[in-house]
């Protein structure tokens, strides 16, 4: 938990799930969250979004399966040198 | 200021730190919710906090009573797009309106089947209204190029549709609909041509627009302007084609708050929850300056300067809406008759005394003030609107009278019409000559409410201000500032005597005089040093030369903590006697009762047209004032 991008990832899923004891694991998947459906989906991905200030593209975002894609696609975006 | 303005509701308060604890907290708590759930419903909340407020609101939902203080609205929604991630938007801005908002979703894309089912889940439901939330891509809109008269059947055709839908849904559900217009597509096919040209998406838009709101204008109907809202935030943002191909999502999420906030404003309207009135402050509000202070000459209004205009532009706005039918009233601190010198005498006052039905400019606190307004037009708290530049009175008003509409407004008063008019306030579903009628009704040239007594509950108000007043004698790091008000207060000051800044540092050594200089922080920040006492002693006597304060901290308590400063020190320095004088100026009227409030006994008095006033220190009695006292050592 010591990841600063988890950490920050973390705050947004509380607040997007309404859920202050969401614990955020790399494997996560939408089945083991409750209230995680599409629309939630979306609404996650917009405040990630706009909390990191990276924009995804409709493929990347359909291709994460798991909150470790996530953090995965998060620290490319971050990387120095890369054009997002 | 600019899209933010629409996108975070800039006009409504910053939510609290402990917001989702509150959240939390009215999932636990018995009994009617209301209030609360309606309180937190009137911050600016973006989409997860909406989310948020209505999953709170659900979950107390089934509870008896948990809501009853929100009138409840049940809401059929239809859509030929996603209109699922509108729900709990919807839900939690409906109570800031102070609705309990029932949402009833038809299936995606299936308005025609829903509508003419009479055992669909939305006509089961038997709702208040149905919403109806076009996307053009859900509409058969394409028509051939250069015929305008293929366009007509076109647009003809799909409203036909929408008139099947609505005789359906009323004979069904006894439901009246609200219409969504159509936001266009940035994507031009050949220009500016797209205008004019028959056929043209452009073109088939806003013929289908006009013709849809013609249609409605002889029905029950409403409409709700979502093409003017996009055109407003631009199509561009208001369009994102990515959510559009990942979840037939209409428009992009972060308009979500401002979409609505607009339809829950139509509901309100349907509800006759709409504002009615507004209240004006003056000083900075509808002109520049302090005309007290300032005078009719120095006060900032009018064309030529870049500040004068902004106010104007208040005014104009204000007139505006009181051509409408909006009634317009007065509340300021200050004298009445000063109050009243612009509207009489300023040439470039557009707001003249016949436009303001009540005029309460005095020296109570506005929560009182207001609170009178709406007694006497015989309007509930809820169909006001507060306008004030001063943060301060804006809390002051929210925390006493929570009914009340204030918004926020930005430190530029170019932006004051633009704040006011984004909050939807006066939103209205008809216009009758009644309405054309209405603001004469009320008037009857400006009158002015006598009030009860200060309300009881403004020192847990203050309270909360969190003050800190500062005591201090006269030195040399506060002189030129104690010079300057000595020099510049007219309206909170005794005897309106002048020194020079010499002459006050004379009174640091003069063991005579006694002297205090007064600061005050709250938690607005630093007000500076706010009121000046010279005392000069006359054996076990003090005579008050001085007294004067800045009238940003009226109603603060400030002169009682001054007084017991006085008489704490004067008990130390076994002075028994307090004297005042009240020597009254053109502009002084606010301070004429000052000393009898305060306790003191009028005497007789050697001087013509002055007053006169004593206090025995033995007989004063300190109480608990709502600040903290600070006295630095030197």
């Amino acid at each position: 938990m010591d990841d600063p991008v988890l950490t920050r990832l973390t705050s947004i899923f509380r607040e997007v799930f309404d859920d202050d004891d969401l614990v955020l694991k790399p494997e996560l998947t939408a089945n083991d969250v409750d209230g995680w459906d599409s629309l939630t989906h979306i609404r996650l991905i917009l405040s990630v979004q706009k909390a990191f200030g990276v924009k995804f593209s409709s493929v990347e975002m359909s291709r994460l399966k798991n909150v470790g894609d996530l953090v995965a696609l998060m620290k490319h975006k971050q990387a120095p040198g890369v054009v997002t | 200021m600019s899209e933010s303005l629409y996108t975070e509701l800039q006009w409504l308060p910053r939510p609290p730190e402990d917001f989702a604890k509150r959240c939390r907290a009215l999932r636990e708590a018995a009994g009617d919710g209301g209030r609360e759930v309606r309180a937190l419903a009137s911050f600016g909340l973006d989409e997860n906090k909406l989310a948020r407020l209505a999953n709170a609101i659900e979950a107390v939902r089934g509870r008896p009573d948990a809501l009853r203080s929100l009138t409840p609205f049940r809401l059929g929604i239809l859509s030929n797009a996603t209109s699922h991630f509108m729900v709990p938007a919807l839900i939690a801005t409906a109570a800031r309106y102070g609705i309990a908002l029932e949402c009833i979703e038809g299936n995606y894309g299936q308005l025609m089947q829903e509508a003419l089912a009479a055992d669909s889940a939305v006509n089961r439901a038997r709702p208040d209204a149905v919403l109806v939330a076009l996307d053009y891509r859900g509409l058969a809109l394409d028509a051939p190029l250069g015929s305008a008269s293929a366009v007509e059947s076109v647009v003809e055709r799909a409203l036909d549709e929408l008139r099947v839908v609505r005789d359906a849904l009323r004979r069904n559900s006894g439901a009246s609909c609200i219409f969504q217009t159509l936001a266009r597509p940035v994507e031009a096919s050949f220009g500016s041509l797209d205008l004019a040209l028959s056929g043209t998406r452009r073109n088939v838009i806003d013929l289908f627009n006009r013709r849809l709101s013609v249609d409605l204008a002889a029905k029950e109907d409403l409409l709700l302007d979502v093409a003017g809202l996009a055109e407003t935030l631009g199509l561009s943002v208001w369009h994102d084609p990515a959510l559009w191909n990942i979840g037939k999502i209409p428009f992009a999420n972060a308009y979500l708050p401002i979409y609505a906030d607009l339809a829950c404003r139509l509901i309100a309207a349907l509800r006759g929850k709409s504002r009615r009135c507004l209240v004006l402050d003056l000083d900075n509000t509808l002109w520049g300056g302090v005309i007290g202070d300032d005078g009719l000459e120095g006060i900032v209004l009018g064309q030529g300067d870049p500040q004068g205009e902004a106010f104007l532009a208040v005014q104009s706005a204000a007139f505006a809406l009181r051509e409408r039918g909006i009634v317009l009233a007065v509340s300021s601190k200050n004298s009445d008759e000063i109050a009243r010198l612009p509207f009489r005498h300023h040439p470039e006052m557009l707001l003249r005394e016949n436009h303001v039905a009540v005029f309460q400019a005095n020296w109570n606190d506005k929560a009182t003030n207001i609170r009178a307004i709406a007694a006497e037009l015989s309007l509930g708290l809820e169909s006001l609107v507060f306008l004030d530049d001063n943060p301060a009175e804006r809390r002051l008003v929210r925390d006493m009278l929570p009914e009340v509409a204030v918004p926020e407004l930005p430190e530029d008063p170019a932006y004051f019409v633009r704040t006011l008019l984004a909050a939807g306030y006066f939103e209205a579903v008809t216009f009758s000559p009644e309405d054309q009628k209405r603001a004469d009704f009320y008037q009857d040239n400006a009158r002015r409410v006598a009030l009860q007594a200060a309300t009881g509950d403004l020192d847990a108000y203050l309270a909360t201000l969190d003050m800190t007043i500062t005591f201090q004698p006269f030195n040399e790091i506060g002189r030129a500032r104690i010079a300057q008000l000595i020099n510049k207060s007219n309206q909170f000051n005794l005897t309106t005597r002048r020194y020079t800044e010499a002459q006050v540092g004379e009174m640091e050594a003069d063991p005579n005089c006694f002297t205090l200089q007064v600061r005050l922080v709250d938690t607005f920040g630093d007000n500076g040093m706010i009121s000046v006492i010279i005392c000069r002693r006359d054996a076990d006597t003090w005579h008050v030369d001085t007294w004067l304060m800045s009238c940003r901290v009226l109603g603060r308590r400030v002169e009682q903590a001054v007084l017991q400063e006085l008489v704490s020190h004067a008990r130390t320095l076994g002075i028994t006697r307090i004297v005042g004088t009240y020597r009254p100026t053109e502009r002084n009227r606010l301070v004429e009762d000052h000393y009898a409030k305060l306790g003191f006994t009028e005497c007789e008095c050697p001087v013509e047209g002055s007053t006169l006033w004593s206090l025995d220190v033995a007989n004063h009695r300190d109480t608990n004032l709502p600040m903290n006292v600070v006295r630095p050592q030197v």
